[in-house]
């Protein structure tokens, strides 16, 4: 299990892994299958102790851990929470987790947290100031992070620069990793009518640590056309297979995480999907 | 731009707001799009009050619960993205909420159901074996302090919650009427209310203050007309709740140090 040599804000192995979720936890450690590492939601392990840290401190003794923040708000107009901040401090100090990302997003505004990825214009402005978060939060933890595209709806007229420019942008001026989520940009280019194959090859492989396979439903904005929604509700869609084809075809293999946060399936179910992308990997598959 | 975010999050949570404007797809208007975050932002708070409560949601219906959850998370959102503290203004808010003023029960439910929660998510704490306790004499465990687990919460309610909360979470039996007093304890990792004895929420209210058991059997005593305290101590017991026993302030005899 070598790590990918390309960006240091991952240890993760470049092989397949599943979001961990509580239910799985005696076939995760009897029949992990392809399932070579397991990736927690940062916010839901900051108790002090109980069944969900219990089980935390028993898979990290045999699998790699991604810790995925959804909390920190990098896209909002304030600076992350101090709070927060130690408390991702904290968990991160035992887990020793073999990377940490967040989302090109905001949840939280005026002391308020709303449990969503919210969207941001991308403007110069808007880019200062992103990276002046990610610089904050990778002082404040001691690494650095992984940084992931989100999935959009719609676009902001002010904005001046196009996801990849911004993207790319944050990631040269503050060293963070980039995470990939292709499920996130097949989402996005049907929603806002781009190529996603284009998006594919241009983006800056170089520095992505990680990548995120998802499900989405499929849905009709008022005015009749396709609105995909990102859900994580679901098995991973062909377009998304083809498109992570795509892009192992260019990087080759890299630490592939299978995202299933809703109407979670059986652990057979979830780790044939991780199967899935390793057979991709390995080669054994053709997609396209 | 520094007030787009303030404006955007009035227009999700309040759909009578008009949708932000320069919401764009190409260069067509995208405005019908605002919805999608409408939408995920309650419907996520929504589900979030829905792990947290399963007991007022199944007393008051998947429908009316949704309902008044659309119109709690719009009063009160989470001050924390750690989802687990989220909901501590439910009690209050329902005893201001008419629709559920027949319902008198209910803010102590929701408190009951919060303070589960939070045992759930409690430092763990390895108890003191049942055996060593019975080997004490009683005159020596009288001036021990009892040292409780962290996870153990109490409760006192002019209501049957406890029952309530048994009667639709485990399927116990129908609950009758009355108050209880309630601990609740983490015997490993599943917190479980369980009705005390009379005097027995005295008793802890004194041991979790640091009181010795004598002291706080004589406050009880003063407090209520019958205390149990056998039958205290062996729940405490059987919860697995004492995790040290001390000798007056100092030099424990068993336990954690």
């Amino acid at each position: 299990m070598q790590s990918h040599p390309e960006s240091d804000a991952c240890e993760l192995p470049a092989s397949a892994g599943v979001g961990y979720k509580e239910q799985h936890f005696r076939e995760i450690l009897e029949s992990p299958g392809d399932v070579a590492w397991l990736e927690i939601h940062a916010e839901n392990y900051m108790g002090k102790g109980g069944r969900p840290i219990a089980q935390l401190r028993r898979l990290r003794e045999n699998f790699p851990i991604s810790c995925h923040g959804v909390g920190l708000s990098i896209g909002g107009e304030e600076d992350p929470d101090e709070h927060h901040l130690d408390r991702l401090r904290n968990l991160l100090e035992w887990l020793e987790p073999a990377s940490f990302s967040e989302h090109l997003a905001w949840s939280t505004h005026d002391g308020k947290y709303f449990n969503d990825l919210l969207p941001l214009p991308y403007t110069e402005d808007s880019l200062a100031r992103v990276c002046r978060h990610v610089d904050q939060v990778q002082e404040a933890l001691g690494r650095p992070m992984l940084l992931e595209n989100p999935s959009t709806y719609f676009g902001f007229e002010e904005s001046t620069l196009d996801e990849l420019e911004f993207i790319s942008g944050i990631s040269e001026r503050t060293g963070c990793g980039l995470l990939l989520d292709i499920n996130n940009v097949h989402v996005s280019s049907t929603n806002m009518l781009f190529d996603p194959a284009d998006y594919i090859d241009s983006f800056p492989f170089d520095r992505v640590g990680e990548i995120h396979l998802g499900g989405h439903e499929e849905d009709q904005d008022p005015e009749g056309a396709t609105l995909l929604i990102d859900n994580h509700a679901a098995a991973v869609a062909d377009p998304v297979w083809e498109l992570y084809a795509r892009a192992i075809d260019i990087a080759g293999p890299l630490p592939t995480l299978i995202e299933w946060d809703n109407d979670v399936p059986d652990w057979s179910v979830l780790s044939a999907e991780a199967a899935r992308a390793s057979r991709v990997m390995t080669g054994q598959v053709r997609t396209s | 731009m520094t007030a787009r975010q303030a404006g955007f999050i009035s227009a999700v949570l309040d759909p009578e707001r008009p949708v932000p404007p320069g919401l764009v797809n190409k260069s067509r208007q995208a405005t019908g799009r605002f919805s999608v975050y409408r939408n995920n932002v309650v419907v996520g708070l929504i589900e979030a009050l829905e792990s947290s409560f399963p007991v007022i949601r199944k007393l008051l219906g998947d429908e009316f619960f949704m309902a008044m959850a659309g119109v709690f998370v719009r009063r009160f959102p989470p001050t924390s993205p750690v989802l687990s503290h989220f909901g501590k203004d439910m009690p209050e808010f329902l005893l201001s909420f008419p629709p559920v003023a027949h319902l008198p029960y209910l803010p102590d439910v929701a408190r009951l159901e919060q303070l589960v929660r939070e045992s759930y998510h409690e430092a763990d704490a390895k108890p003191v074996s049942a055996e060593f306790i019975a080997s004490l004499p009683p005159e020596k465990l009288s001036q021990t302090q009892l040292l409780m687990a962290p996870s153990i919460r109490l409760l006192r309610s002019d209501h049957p919650i406890c029952s309530i909360w048994r009667a639709n979470a485990v399927g116990g039996p129908k609950p009758s009427y009355g108050a209880e007093d309630v601990l609740i304890a983490r015997r490993e990792f599943d917190p479980e209310p369980v009705v005390l004895p009379s005097g027995g929420y005295e008793i802890l209210q004194m041991l979790l203050s640091g009181a010795s058991l004598l002291d706080a059997f004589g406050h009880a005593n003063a407090e209520c007309g019958e205390v149990r305290l056998d039958e205290t101590l062996s729940l405490l017991v059987r919860y697995g709740a004492i995790t040290e026993i001390r000798n007056g302030a100092h030099a424990p005899v068993e336990g954690r140090q």
